[in-house]
């Protein structure tokens, strides 16, 4: 069965989509995240779908429960790379992805990662 | 209106609605779609795939280019032998679903269409027409 490759990148962890996900290959991707973030720590995890010709609420749910997961686990989601063409549908179509942070490319949403621990780290020091 | 393309394709797999899409763009391009309403009538099409799977068991999904005057359109009919849908009304809301999804997939594909029509006879099946016009 296919795998999408999980690359670590310091701190965070990124995912390139470029196939077209169906529902087995989404599933496998939550779990292999999941585990990913355990193993390495993570305290992120970037998406890039700037591949992705279309995103229907079947991949739009699937960002959906990456990001609760990952949340969960500790660490923050970001999709980068979204079409514009992207964007404007699936606002048309009802989903705003609202837990979901996004960012226009990679280095953008390293940039909003590192931003959130280093905002931790301070919050962290002033309590204690 | 004058059809002057007709396909049909099997809606059965996941792969099915992979193929459906990588058509639909083929056609879109075709009759000169600008990349934003490309994007809308593949997306359309795709949630329209997934229900003719997910909820009508499978079934057909029918491409073809008409043409009306000046303009040209492209013509989507999604049809399967399913359960049906007991309440139409219903079903077009926001949000509402029978199955996990998140219920969005007629209601969106609606407004993703500049026309749309369901007929759905509860135990006979449903149908699903869409058309976006360049």
């Amino acid at each position: 069965m296919d795998r999408i490759p999980i690359l670590k990148m310091g701190d965070a962890l990124l995912i390139t989509i470029q196939v077209d996900m169906h529902d087995r290959l989404a599933l496998a991707l939550e779990e292999d995240l999941t585990a990913k973030i355990a193993a390495t720590r993570a305290k992120g995890v970037l998406i890039d779908i700037s591949s992705l010709e279309i995103v229907d609420s079947f991949i739009g749910r699937m960002l959906d429960n990456i990001a609760a997961v990952s949340r969960m686990l500790d660490a923050d989601t970001v999709v980068v790379g979204m079409r514009p063409a992207v964007a404007i549908t699936l606002v048309e179509l009802g989903l705003s992805l609202t837990g979901v942070k996004t960012a226009l490319n990679v280095e953008r949403g390293m940039l909003l990662i590192q931003k959130r621990l280093r905002g931790l780290g301070d919050f962290s020091g002033r309590r204690s | 209106m004058a059809v002057v393309r007709d396909d049909v394709m099997p809606v059965r797999s996941s792969d099915d609605i992979v193929r459906v899409r990588q058509e639909v763009r083929a056609r879109a391009i075709e009759i000169g779609l600008s990349l934003v309403d490309q994007t809308k009538i593949v997306t359309a099409a795709s949630e329209l795939a997934r229900n003719t799977l997910d909820y009508g068991g499978g079934g057909t999904a029918r491409l073809e280019i008409v043409h009306e005057g000046m303009r040209r359109g492209l013509r989507l009919t999604f049809e399967d032998e399913g359960p049906g849908i007991p309440d139409i009304a219903l079903a077009l809301k926001d949000g509402w679903t029978s199955g996990k999804g998140l219920g969005l997939g007629l209601s969106g594909a609606r407004r993703l269409s500049n026309e749309f029509t369901l007929d759905s006879r509860p135990g006979e099946g449903t149908r699903v027409t869409i058309v976006r016009w360049s």
